[in-house]
C-alpha cells in the first residue's frame, strides 16, 4: 500500500511567556492512500497542532518543529519554505476547520472564496471558473448553486457553510484532506450529513482524510485506521475494529468507558477519566498517563514506555504490554465488548525504534 | 531496551488517590488584583503615572515656593530667553513663564478633571437608566442623546462661550454640555451586557430595588470600561481648552491656562519662541501620559483587546 | 435603502431645526447681540438686519422668519462688515476651506491605513514599536501645536515652505500635515489593531490554507475587514478637520471659511456665527449620513432596510 503521509517522530514546541510547551512529544504514523484515520484525543492532547503542523500553518514565532519529518507523498515538508508550502497548500493538501460560522470571510461572496482557489492553481478563465465552482456547489449539496454562488457566508446556515468549507478543500483536488472536528460545531443531524457528503466525496475524488475528533462515535462511522493521542504522542494506533473491540490502552479504555452508549445496561456507569491532562511546560516522566490512571505501574514513573505491536496494524504505547507487568483487566464496559480479532499476535512484541 | 534484573520489581501496581487529581492547583486572584498586576508590568504606563504625577505635585508647590507671581509685572525684562534667573524666560509683560506655566498648571489640568468628572457623573446616570431600564425608556434616552450628538461639539462650546463668557465654570459648563454624551454610550453598553447576568437576577430575586441594583450591582462592575472613558476624557478636555483659547475664546487675562500662554506665545514664535515652546510642551505631555494610562488601563482590564 | 435615506434625512433635519434654535435663543441672550442691542449701530446695518430680523417683532415671529429664511438658504447680512452677506462670505471661503480639508483628509486616510496595515503586518518589529510610539505622539499633539511647530521648523527655520497665505501648493502642504497630523496617528492606530483582530481569524486560516501568500491574504482579505472601523471614523474625522481648520488657517493665514468663523467670533458677528454654525451642521451631518451609505455598502452583512433604527 502505499503511503500518501508518513510522520516520523515529530517533536513541536510552543516558546510561550509562561516557558516552552512541549505540544508534541515524538509523534509517529502513518497514512495508506484512499484511507481515513481518526485522530482522537482530549483538548490539549495535540490533535489541532499535528493536523496545522502537516499543512506547516503552524505560527512560527511562537511555535517551532524542533524534530522530526513529515513526509508528504514522497517528500519531506519540515524542510520547505514557506513560498514552497504556498504550492503545496489547498493543492496537494487542504483542510476543514472546526467553526463554519467563522471560516468564512464576511465580506467576500462564496463563489469568489471556491474561485480564487481554482485560479490559484490552474490557468483557466474566470467563466470557467465560475463553471467549476458551481459545479463543487452542487456537488457537496447546495440547492439552487447557481445563485447560491453571488452570496454571502451570511446568508447560509451553519451546516451549508460547512458544506462550502467542503468544497472549497476539494476545489483543487487534494491527495489529503485533513479535517479538523468538521461537525462539532454542528447539529447531530447536520452531522449525519456532513459526514454521509465526505464518505461520498471521498470515493469520488479518491482523497486520503484525517479525520480529527473527539466523539469516538462519529469515528466508528468513518475511520477505517484509529490514533489515540495523549500529551503529545500517540499512545495506540490501530483498525477501527481493533481500537474499538480490543483496545489495550487504559487512556483509550477511559475514552471508550465514557461514551454513552445506546447497548448498554441500565445502571451501569460512566467512567469519566478523572483529574486533567497535564501541563506541558513541564512534561511528565514516564507515561504521562499513569498519573489518571487506576492501572499505573511504579515504571510509569520513571520511564517512558516503548511501543508493543499487537497485529500488522495495532501499536500500543504502554508499560502494561510488557512481559513482566501484571495482568489488568479493562472496565465493565470494555470488556463486554471485547472480541479477540484473527491477526492478533499471541504475545505484544517489543518495536524498537519507531513504525 | 531489555529490561534488566531489578527492573521486574517496577512492575507493580501503584496505588493512586485519583480524587487528588481534580484539585485546582493556582490559587485565584480577583479581577482587580488581575488587572492592576497586568497594569504594573506595563513600563510606559508606569512611568507616566509617575510623570503625571511629577507635573502635579509641581503644579502645587511651584506656585507657592516661587518668588514670582503669575501676575508680577517687570516691564525691564521683557522676552527675556531661558536663564538661570527665570528658567522658562520671561514674556511680552515681564511675567516669569515658569510660575505661569504651573498656575496655568493647575487650571488646565482642573479644568480636564473636573469636566471628565461632570461628565461621568452624567454619563453613568443617563447611560445607566437607559440600559436597565431598557424598552421605551432606553429608546427616548438615547435618541435625545443622539441628536444632542449631532450637533458638532466644538460649535456647541463656542457658542456656549460666546454668550456666557469667558470664565474658567462656563469652560467647564460649555465642555460637559455635550461631553457626557460618549461616556452615556459606554456605561449603556456595559449596563446592557450586565443586567441579563446571573448575579443581577439573584440581586432582584432578593428583593432589591432598582437604583440599589444599578448603583452597588451593575455599575461597579462596568468600572473597567467607565475608568478608561475617564482617563481618556481628560486630555480631551484639555485639548478643547487649549483650542478654544486659539480661538481667542480662552480665559481672561492674566489669568493663564497653558492654552491662553501658548495661544499670546503664538505671535511671538519667530523671536520668542520659548513662550509657545514651554506649555506646548505640557499639554502634550500631559495628552500623552494620560493617553497612554488609558491605553495600559484598557489593557490591563481586558488583554484580548491587546495586540 | 432608499427608505433608510429618507429616514435619516428626515432625522437630519430635526436635528437642524434643533440647532438652528439653539442658534437663534442664544444669540438673543448674548451680550451685545443685535435684537437687544443698545450700541448704536450704523445704519445701512441696522436697516439691514432690520429687514432680515425684524428686530422690532416680538421674539416668535421673529424666529419664524428666521426660521423661512435659513430654509431658503438665506443667511442674512453680516453683524460688522457693510453690504456683506453671510452667504458671501460662505461663497468666499468654503472652497479654500473645501480644498484644505480634503487634502488633509487624503492624507490622514491614505498614510493612515499605510502605516496601519504595514505595523499589522509586521507585528513586534521595529518598524511596529516605532510607528505605534510615532502614533501615540501623535494623537497627544494638538493639531495647532503641531502647526506651530511645523511652522517653527520648516517654514521659519529652514524655509522650505512659505510661513503663511495661500497661493500655490506649496502653501497647502504645511496647513494640511498639521490637520492631518492626528486623524492619521488615530486611523494608522485603528487599523493596526483591527488588522490584528482580523489576521487572527478562522476565515484567515483558512485562506492561508489554500496557500495564498501573505500580500494576497493581507491586501484581499485582510484588508476590506479592516477598514470597516475606519470608514466608521469618517464622520467625526470631518468633525475634526472642520472646527481644526479654524484654528490651522488662523495660525497660516489662510482665507477659508474657519479664519471668517474665528474673525467673527471675535468681532462677536452673530449673524456669521449663526450662519456659519448652521452651515457646519449641515455638511458634517451629511458627511455622516454618507458615511454609513458607504459602510452599508462595503459591508454586506448590513442590511439597510426600513427596520433600522437611526
Amino acid at each position: 500500500m502505499e503511503k500518501i503521509l508518513e510522520i516520523k517522530d515529530l517533536e513541536v514546541k510552543f516558546h510561550t511567556q509562561s516557558g516552552t510547551v512541549h505540544a508534541l512529544r515524538g509523534v509517529n504514523f502513518h497514512l495508506n492512500k484512499g484511507e481515513t484515520l481518526a485522530l482522537v484525543g482530549e483538548s490539549g492532547s495535540g490533535k489541532s497542532v499535528t493536523a496545522q503542523a502537516i499543512m506547516k500553518l503552524l505560527p512560527t514565532p511562537p511555535a517551532e518543529i524542533t524534530k522530526g519529518q513529515i513526509i508528504l507523498d514522497g517528500e519531506d515538508i519540515v524542510p520547505k519554505t514557506e513560498k514552497q508550502m504556498e504550492k503545496i497548500r489547498g493543492n496537494v493538501v487542504s483542510m476543514i476547520f472546526q467553526d463554519p460560522m467563522t471560516s468564512l470571510n464576511p465580506t467576500m461572496r462564496v463563489g469568489r472564496q471556491i474561485d480564487e482557489l481554482i485560479m490559484k492553481n490552474e490557468k483557466v478563465s474566470r467563466q470557467e471558473a465560475k463553471r467549476r465552482a458551481i459545479e463543487l456547489l452542487d456537488m457537496v449539496g447546495i440547492p439552487n448553486a447557481a445563485s447560491r454562488y453571488n452570496q454571502y457566508p451570511h446568508q447560509f446556515s451553519g451546516g451549508m457553510r460547512q458544506r462550502v468549507m467542503i468544497a472549497i478543500a476539494v476545489a483543487a483536488r487534494p491527495k489529503l484532506l485533513i479535517a479538523d472536528e468538521p461537525t462539532t460545531a454542528l447539529d447531530v443531524t447536520i452531522q449525519a450529513q456532513i459526514l454521509e457528503l465526505m464518505k461520498r466525496l471521498k470515493e469520488k475524488l479518491e482523497t486520503s482524510i484525517i479525520f480529527i475528533t473527539h466523539d469516538l462515535g462519529v469515528v466508528a462511522n468513518m475511520a477505517d485506521r484509529v490514533a489515540v493521542m495523549y500529551a503529545g504522542q500517540i499512545v495506540e494506533i490501530g483498525t477501527s475494529d481493533e481500537i474499538f473491540y480490543d483496545p489495550r490502552h487504559p487512556y483509550t479504555w477511559g475514552l471508550l468507558s465514557s461514551m454513552p452508549s445506546l447497548d448498554a445496561n441500565d445502571g451501569e456507569e460512566l467512567h469519566a477519566i478523572p483529574g486533567s491532562p497535564p501541563d506541558l511546560t513541564k512534561p511528565p516522566v514516564g507515561d504521562a498517563f499513569a498519573r489518571r490512571s487506576p492501572y499505573a505501574l511504579q515504571i510509569d514513573f520513571e520511564k517512558e514506555p516503548p511501543m508493543f505491536q499487537v497485529s500488522e496494524t495495532h501499536f500500543v504505547k504502554s508499560w502494561l504490554l510488557h512481559p513482566n507487568a501484571p495482568k489488568v483487566e479493562p472496565p465493565k464496559i470494555v470488556q463486554q465488548r471485547r472480541r479477540v480479532l484473527p491477526g492478533t499476535f499471541e504475545h505484544p512484541v517489543l518495536v524498537e525504534g519507531g513504525l | 531496551m531489555t529490561s534488566s534484573v531489578g527492573e521486574k520489581e517496577k512492575f507493580v501496581l501503584v496505588r493512586q488517590n485519583l480524587e487528588e487529581a481534580e484539585k485546582i492547583e493556582k490559587k485565584s486572584i480577583s479581577f482587580w488584583g488581575d488587572a492592576f498586576y497586568r497594569f504594573r508590568q506595563n513600563k510606559l504606563a508606569m512611568f507616566c503615572v509617575f510623570l503625571l504625577l511629577v507635573l502635579v505635585a509641581m503644579a502645587i508647590f511651584v506656585p507657592w515656593f516661587s518668588k514670582y507671581d503669575y501676575d508680577t509685572n517687570d516691564l525691564m525684562n521683557t522676552n527675556q530667553p531661558p536663564s538661570a534667573k527665570h528658567w522658562f524666560g520671561t514674556d511680552d509683560l515681564g511675567r516669569d513663564v515658569f510660575v505661569r506655566t504651573w498656575v496655568g498648571a493647575r487650571i488646565s489640568l482642573t479644568i480636564g478633571v473636573v469636566a471628565a468628572l461632570i461628565d461621568l457623573l452624567i454619563g453613568v446616570v443617563w447611560g445607566g437608566i437607559a440600559g436597565y431600564k431598557g424598552g421605551r425608556v432606553d429608546e427616548v434616552m438615547m435618541r435625545i442623546a443622539d441628536i444632542l450628538n449631532g450637533i458638532p461639539y466644538l460649535l456647541v462650546i463656542i457658542l456656549f462661550m460666546v454668550v456666557f463668557g469667558q470664565e474658567l465654570w462656563t469652560m467647564i459648563l460649555a465642555m460637559t454640555v455635550t461631553g457626557w454624551i460618549n461616556m452615556a454610550r459606554i456605561v449603556r453598553g456595559q449596563v446592557l451586557q450586565l443586567k441579563n447576568q446571573e448575579f443581577v437576577l439573584a440581586a432582584r430575586t432578593l428583593g432589591a430595588s432598582f437604583s440599589r441594583i444599578l448603583f452597588k450591582h451593575v455599575i461597579p462592575n462596568a468600572m473597567g470600561p467607565i475608568l478608561v472613558t475617564l482617563t481618556l476624557t481628560i486630555p480631551s478636555a484639555i485639548f478643547t481648552e487649549a483650542f478654544l483659547s486659539f480661538l481667542g475664546l480662552g480665559l481672561n487675562p492674566p489669568l493663564a491656562s497653558w492654552g491662553t500662554m501658548a495661544n499670546e506665545g503664538l505671535p511671538a514664535l519667530e523671536y520668542y519662541p520659548w513662550r509657545l515652546f514651554f506649555p506646548a510642551t505640557f499639554i502634550c505631555l500631559t495628552m500623552f501620559a494620560l493617553n497612554v494610562i488609558g491605553d495600559g488601563l484598557r489593557d490591563a482590564i481586558d488583554p484580548r483587546l491587546r495586540k | 435603502m432608499l427608505k433608510y435615506i429618507l429616514r435619516r434625512l428626515a432625522s437630519i433635519l430635526l436635528t437642524l431645526f434643533v440647532i438652528v434654535t439653539i442658534t437663534f435663543f442664544l444669540m438673543r441672550i448674548a451680550p451685545g447681540n443685535p435684537f437687544t442691542s443698545e450700541k448704536r449701530l450704523p445704519p445701512e446695518i441696522e436697516a439691514n438686519l432690520n429687514a432680515h430680523y425684524g428686530l422690532d417683532q416680538p421674539w416668535y415671529k421673529q424666529y419664524a422668519q428666521y426660521l423661512v429664511k435659513v430654509a431658503t438658504w438665506d443667511f442674512g447680512p453680516s453683524f460688522k462688515y457693510k453690504g456683506q452677506t453671510v452667504n458671501d462670505l460662505i461663497a468666499d471661503g468654503f472652497p479654500v476651506s473645501l480644498y484644505l480639508g480634503l487634502e488633509a483628509l487624503f492624507i490622514a486616510v491614505f498614510f493612515g491605513i499605510l502605516l496601519g496595515v504595514f505595523a499589522a503586518v509586521r507585528q513586534n518589529s521595529w518598524v511596529d514599536y516605532s510607528s505605534m510610539s510615532l502614533a501615540v505622539i501623535g494623537i497627544s499633539v494638538p493639531s495647532f501645536i503641531m502647526a506651530a511647530v511645523l511652522q517653527y521648523i520648516f517654514a521659519i527655520k529652514l524655509q522650505w515652505f512659505p510661513i503663511a497665505t495661500w497661493g500655490s501648493f506649496k502653501h497647502t502642504i504645511l496647513p494640511a500635515l498639521a490637520l492631518a497630523m492626528m486623524p492619521l496617528a488615530y486611523i494608522a492606530r485603528l487599523t493596526r489593531s483591527t488588522m490584528l483582530e482580523v489576521l487572527n481569524n478562522d476565515y484567515i486560516k483558512t485562506a492561508k490554507s489554500k496557500g495564498f501568500s501573505e500580500r494576497v491574504i493581507v491586501y484581499r482579505h485582510a484588508l476590506r475587514n479592516s477598514l470597516l472601523p475606519v470608514i466608521s471614523y469618517l464622520g467625526p474625522l470631518t468633525a475634526n478637520i472642520i472646527t481644526g481648520s479654524f484654528v490651522i488657517e488662523k495660525i497660516f493665514g489662510i482665507p477659508g471659511l474657519g479664519a471668517h468663523f474665528v474673525q467673527s467670533i471675535t468681532n462677536r458677528d452673530y449673524t456669521v456665527i449663526m450662519g456659519v454654525t448652521t452651515f457646519y451642521s449641515i455638511i458634517l451631518l451629511l458627511a455622516v449620513l454618507l458615511v454609513d451609505i458607504v459602510y452599508g455598502l462595503i459591508d454586506p452583512r448590513i442590511k439597510v432596510s426600513a427596520k433600522e433604527g437611526v
